[in-house]
Parts: structure tokens; sequence; C-alpha cells
């Protein structure tokens, strides 16, 4: 038995001093640790960190799923010290290291959302219970974005959207947890709007043939807006079914209504499809009004206007970013995208290599993998280095304001990849609204 | 009066592709009893014979982009262009057309390899099964083509001379006002031709006779000592042929890709059980009907009544006609009702 009576003064002092440097080291020990009982996926004191990447691998969008895949493993790559750093170098501000996250090498595993609101969520869901996946991200339509953010958000997972262009991702079904790089259908209409204006004028009369689902409303909405309020007369708007192949029906109506301009609200397959009929129905031919008839597409994307050919040419439309930047970020991701693939990324290639490295950065700026703290860091963050210039995640909506390009089909191509020429890089401050107009609410920080 | 013709030819047209395929389907399934729902991966096929065809003449030299140097960029001069000139050019510009003479021999090679590796072990086995092999077959055969072209369509543009549109009004002494694809008229003159070769070869020919009566009844034909099997074996590949050619002529009108022929599939399938399963005249009826049907239902006017309609009204059409005709337009008696 222990004769505490023995204890001289200098033991005392010794025993005093270790208790008290327990004490005090004790809340700080508990509060370095605090959030990780308290989050979903936390990787602890493993070595490696998991993001899942939820592409579309088969159906229609396979071919842009498979380019944001090569743009995962890219990000992947320079994340953990590989390759040439890509945008790495030219990021700022920027806490990566390339040392990982936080330290830990990255990882990831990967699913299929074959372009299918329920498909993405199962995908998503595997990722997040089985894989442990910290992170969700990608994706090439606005349904899937708005379901696997839903998703995420009830886990308590971040979601870092993939291309996703409707209006409602960060507007009426905005949450807390997901954060969209890409722009969106409001943004085109203001970036396209004025472009409009020089080169049509300001008497139009428009028709909109516009895909039945959340994209396609937004769409059409935003490009009314912005023609509307400068004088073009909408004579219909006319919604048609999605992947609905031949669209001559909805086409022939337009050549005796009287518009002088068609906007084609379509994007991927249904855009190829109605671009390439409506030509075949001479509409690029035609004389209407005194005026030449014109064919616009909100929404381009160079791999989509490969399956067009030749009835692209000469067509305005926007699009978030080409490769044909001349910007030491865009340069810097098109060098190591083209060493490692031998083709320039698409424009879906490029939001998610942005977005797998913002989130990895928002982790180091907060110091650790606890959702709130890294939603807080990504909120109101400001960047450059990117590729569209300053740009800013603003925090009301989760929404990336950036310029926006202005692109036209290129007359005369000058090699397989050359399909869009730049018309104007209109800027952020003209394709910025205020985060009230399109409703919904963030969500809490604590799931 | 212009927007009601202009809608009467789209539906004629979309018809028309629909009889094409509907026929070669009903064909199969009057002759071998088999419901074959990988005929419309025959049609995709077809169609990337011309993709196939249009590689094949514009084997190129890559001329390197100069002005890229972060990736391989380049500029391809096909040798056609190279050795020919404007004659290799004239050729390249009618590669849709052309691709029907190499498309032709693949659909039958295609169709006997179906028939005889796959296909004839399924003859007496239940409807669901053959539909179940079928159905996976044509999910394989759309992967293979998805690996080797990719997901995106391909463009496939008509012969230049045929790109614009006719002007219908005119000939018709309506103004100027109607205007339809040439393209789109050829493949309905091209549909009626196929539509008429194939009745004609059933009517008009001994073997076509043969292969009537079997359908009729196979088993009295075999005590006469015929083969109707080896018969049979070469109506699925003229099926295959007939859906092969309707997808090769179809590419200018829509860009192919790898899921061309599911999109097609169901509504085929909805086609034949309209005219009546096996029934060669009635999947051609059946289908000019519901193209047409499509298209009034997609007039604005129409939507504005009935909005969404366009999409259902196929369906509707279907439900209403197997109310009052349940074996169809033109079904027979005992088909399908054991």
């Amino acid at each position: 038995m222990t004769d505490f009576t023995k204890f001289d003064r200098r033991q005392v002092l010794k025993f005093g001093a270790a208790g008290a440097a327990t004490l005090g080291a004790a809340p700080l020990i508990f509060s370095k640790n605090a959030w990780a009982e308290t989050f979903r996926n936390d990787p602890g004191s493993k070595k490696s960190v998991t993001l899942g990447f939820n592409v579309p691998q088969t159906g229609a969008y396979a071919d842009e799923g498979a380019d944001e895949l090569r743009a995962y493993k890219l990000a992947v790559k320079h994340l953990n010290g590989e390759g040439d750093g890509g945008m790495l170098n030219t990021f700022t501000p920027s806490t990566l290291k390339g040392n990982g996250i936080l330290g830990k090498k990255v990882e990831f595993t990967t699913g299929d959302t074959q372009t299918k609101s329920d498909a993405a969520r199962a995908s998503a869901k595997r990722m997040i219970e089985k894989d442990g996946a910290l992170m969700i991200t990608g994706g090439s339509s606005s349904g899937v974005a708005v379901a696997v953010q839903g998703l995420c958000q009830e886990s308590g997972i971040i979601f870092m959207a993939g291309l996703t262009h409707s209006n409602d991702t960060t507007g009426k079904d905005k949450r807390r947890y997901g954060f969209r790089h890409f722009f969106n259908a409001y943004m085109s209409g203001a970036a396209l709007g004025p472009v409009l204006k020089k080169e049509y004028g300001t008497e139009r009369r428009a028709y909109h043939l516009t895909a039945d689902y959340t994209w396609g409303w937004t769409q059409e909405e935003s490009m009314r807006k912005f023609t509307e309020e400068m004088g073009w007369e909408t004579v219909a708007a006319v919604k048609t079914p999605v992947g609905a192949g031949d669209f001559s029906q909805y086409i022939t109506p337009v050549l005796n209504s009287g518009a002088d301009v068609l906007i084609l609200n379509h994007y991927g397959k249904d855009m190829i499809n109605s671009l390439t009929q409506a030509v075949q129905f001479g509409l690029r031919d035609k004389q209407v009004n005194g005026k030449n008839f014109e064919i616009v597409v909100p929404l381009f994307s160079r791999l989509m206007a490969q399956g067009a050919g030749d009835n692209i040419k000469g067509i305005l439309g926007s699009t978030n970013w080409n490769w044909s930047l001349q910007d030491e970020g865009s340069k810097a991701f098109v060098k190591s995208f083209g060493a490692e693939y031998g083709n320039p990324p698409s424009m879906a290639a490029h939001t998610c290599y942005v977005q797998t490295l913002l989130y990895a950065n928002a982790c180091e700026q907060a110091g650790t993998f606890y959702p709130p703290e890294v939603i807080k860091s990504l909120e109101g963050f400001k960047f450059d280095g990117m590729g569209n210039g300053p740009t800013e995640y603003r925090a009301e909506d989760h929404q990336c304001f950036k310029d926006v390009l202005v692109v036209r089909g290129k007359q005369e191509p000058s090699s397989q990849f050359d399909l869009l020429e730049v018309v104007e890089v209109t800027p952020r401050a003209q394709v910025e609204y205020d985060a009230k107009i399109f409703g919904g609410e963030l969500g809490p920080y604590k799931v | 009066m212009d927007a009601i013709l202009i809608q009467i030819l789209n539906g004629v047209d979309k018809g028309a592709a629909y009889a094409l395929i509907a026929l070669g389907l009903t064909l199969v399934f009057g002759t071998l009893g088999i419901v074959n729902f990988a005929h419309g991966a025959l049609f995709m096929l077809g169609a990337f014979c011309s993709v196939t065809f249009n590689k094949l003449l514009t084997l190129s030299v890559k001329v390197k982009d100069e002005g890229v140097t972060l990736f391989e960029a380049f500029k391809e001069e096909p040798y056609l262009k190279i050795w020919f000139g404007d004659t290799g050019l004239a050729i390249i510009d009618y590669s849709v057309p052309l691709s029907i003479l190499m498309a032709i021999p693949v659909m039958i090679l295609v169709g006997y390899v179906m028939e005889r590796g796959l296909i004839q072990h399924f003859y007496k086995r239940a409807h669901a099964d053959q539909i179940l092999v079928t159905f996976g077959l044509a999910i394989v055969l759309q992967e293979i083509v998805k690996a080797t072209f990719g997901a995106n369509p391909i463009p496939q543009p008509p012969p230049e001379i045929v790109a614009g549109s006719a002007n219908v009004g005119l000939w018709l002494g309506l103004g100027e006002s109607v205007v339809y694809p040439w393209w789109r008229l050829i493949y309905l003159v091209f549909s009626g031709a196929v539509i008429f070769a194939v009745f004609a070869f059933l009517q008009f020919t001994t073997y076509g006779m043969v292969v009537r009566a079997g359908m009729r009844d196979r088993e009295t034909v075999g005590l006469l000592g015929i083969n109707i099997e080896k018969r049979f074996t070469i109506v699925f590949a003229l099926a295959a042929v007939v859906a092969g050619v309707a997808g090769v002529m179809y590419t200018p009108i829509l860009p192919p890709d790898f899921h061309m022929g599911m999109d097609f599939l169901v509504l085929s399938f909805v086609v034949v059980v309209v005219g009546g399963m096996g029934s060669l005249g009635g999947a051609v009826a059946a289908g000019f009907l519901l193209g047409i049907v499509q298209s009034f239902a997609s007039m604005n006017e129409v939507k504005e009544i009935f909005p969404g309609i366009d999409q259902i009204i196929i369906y509707l059409v279907a439900v209403a006609i197997l109310l009052v005709r349940p074996r169809g337009l033109l079904g027979r008696t005992g088909v399908m009702e054991d």
C-alpha cells in the first residue's frame, strides 16, 4: 500500500506539474479530435483519404463522363505530388503542397451516374456508405446534380458539382453541402444577350425549342429575359421531350411562324439532332422579315459540337471554358492534360479538375476534413489562376462567379479540336445577379 | 393548310422509318416465331456500316497544326482527294448512299450468324426467353459499337446536291412556304421501294410463296420435303438487310450513336402489335398511321389544348385500336394467342 505521508516536497511538485500539464492539455486534445466523432467518413488516423467521382460511364454522355474521369485522375495525381503539377502551379491563393490533402494521400472511387437521377443517387450512396468517400463530385446533367446534391446534404458529405447549368442547382435547389464551379443558364443569357444584340440587332422574333426538364426550362427563361429586355419578341416557346431523336415535327412549325431566330435550348444529343435537322430544313438559308434567319445554341460544348459536324459553323453560343484560352492557368492545365492523354480537355473536364483542387485547398485552409469547416472555407473564397480570371465562390448560393465565354462555331477549323472560336470574354460583373432572385435555402452546416 | 401539309409529310416520313424497322421485325416473328428485341440493334449496325464506310473513304494524311504544341492537333487530308482530286471528293460526298453496297453483304452475314449461332437455339423456348436473349444480344452489340466508335453521335451528311430543302409548295401550286428536306423525300421514296421489293419478293417469287406457306403452316410445308428452316434463315438475313439499309439511309437525318436502335425498338414493337403480330401489311399500315398521328399531335395548336399529348399519343392510339381490334389492324387469328 502506498504511504502518501512519505511524499516529499519535490515529488509533490513533480506530480503537481504533471497533473497541471495533463489538465491543461486535455481541452486541446479533445478539441483537436472534436469533429472526429461527428462526421461521416472521417479518415481519422488513416494515411489516405477517398474522393468519390460520380460520372456518366454509360449512356449518351459517356464520352463526356470519360473526359471528366480523366480530369479527376489528373487532379489526384497533381494533389499527390506526381506529374507536372498542372494548375497547382498557377492557383492562388493556394495552400496545396503536392503532398495529398492534409498530408494524406488522395485515393478515389468511381460511380456511374448513367445520366439518370436514381442511378446517380444510388452510385453516390454506395460510394459514401461502402467506399467511405469523403466528398462526391461529377455529373453531366442538372437533374443528376440536383438529385445527388440533395443526397449529399442528407448524408453530411460535400458535393462539388460537375457539369450542371440549370439555375436551380444553386437557386431553388441549392444546398449547404453543394458547390458549383460551372456557370449557369442565367449567366449564359447575360453573356449572350449583348452579343446577339450587336450581331443580329434589336428587332428580332425568336422561336424557342426547349428540352423539357429543369435545365431546359431555366435556359429558356433566362434567354427570354435577356432577349426580350433588348427588344426581341418571343413568337413561341415549345417544350420538346428529352431524347426525341427526330425533331422534324417541332421544327416545321418554325418555318412559317414569322420567327427569324431559332433558339435551341437543347444540350448533348438533342442539340446535335435538332441543330442538324433545323439546318436540313433550310432554316439557315431562309430570309424572314428581310433578315437572315439565325440559330442560337445557348450552351455549347466542344465534345458535343463534334457530333453536329459542319452544322455548328457560324452558330453563336456560350461556354464555361475553352482549351484555347491563353491565361497561365488554362495553359498549364491543357499542357498537363494534353501530355497525359493526347487531346485537349473539354469544359466538363476543366470544371471537374478545378472542383477537386478547390475542395482539397479548402480542407487545407480549414485544417480539417470536418465538412462544416470546409464549407466555411469555400464560402466566399476568392481565387485566380484556374482559367476564368478572378473568381469567387459566392457564400449566399455556392455559385462561382467568373468570366463567361461567348463562342461561335468556327468556319475554318485548323484541327479536329479547333471547333469553337471565342467571340467575347464577358466580364464577371456583367453576369452577376442577386442570389435572392432564384429563392431556395442552403440549409444547416451541421446535419 | 401549309402546316397540315408539312405535318402530313413529317408523319409519312416518320412512318416510313417505323414501317421499315417494323417490317423486318414482323417478318421474323411471322416466319420464325421469334420476338427479336435485337432488331433495333440491326438498324443501328446498318447505320454504323455507313460510318465505317465513310471512315474508309476518308482515310487521311494527318497534317499537323503547328499552332498547337501542347498535344497532337492535326487537319486531315483524305487520300482520295490527294489521288483523285475533285472525283475523290465527290466519292466521299456520296458515302452514305454508296455505303449500302457495304451494308447489304455485312447485314446478310450478321443476320445469318445471329440466327444460326444464337436464335435457332431458342425456337422452341418461351417468348420470355427469346426476349431476354435477344435483348441481351442488343446490349452486347451496342456496347461493342460504343467501345469502337464512342458514345457521341457521328455526323453523316447527305450528298451536297440534296443537302437542302425542296420547294414542295411550288410543286403543288401552294407557293413557296412549304419546303421539305430533299434527303427526307429521298428516304420516303427509298422506304417505299424497299417495302415494295419485300412484298414483291414474298408475293411473286416461288421462294416467297414457300416462305408464306411456311408462315401459315410450317409442318405441312415440311412434310412436302421442303427445308423450311433453311429458308427461314435466309428470311432472317433478309430482315437484317432491311433494318440495316434503313439504318444507313437514316444517318443524315439522325447522326448515329450506339443507342439509336433502342430508341426505335419500342416504337417499332408498338407498330408491330398495332399492325397485328406477323402481319407485313399491318406493320406498314400501322407505321404510317402512327407516324402521322404523332406528327399532328406535336402541332402547337394541338399541344395548347392537350399539353404533352405528343409524348403519349402513340400509346393512346395503340390502346384504342387494340380495344376495338384485339389482334391489331390486320392480325390473324391464332397468332400469339396460345
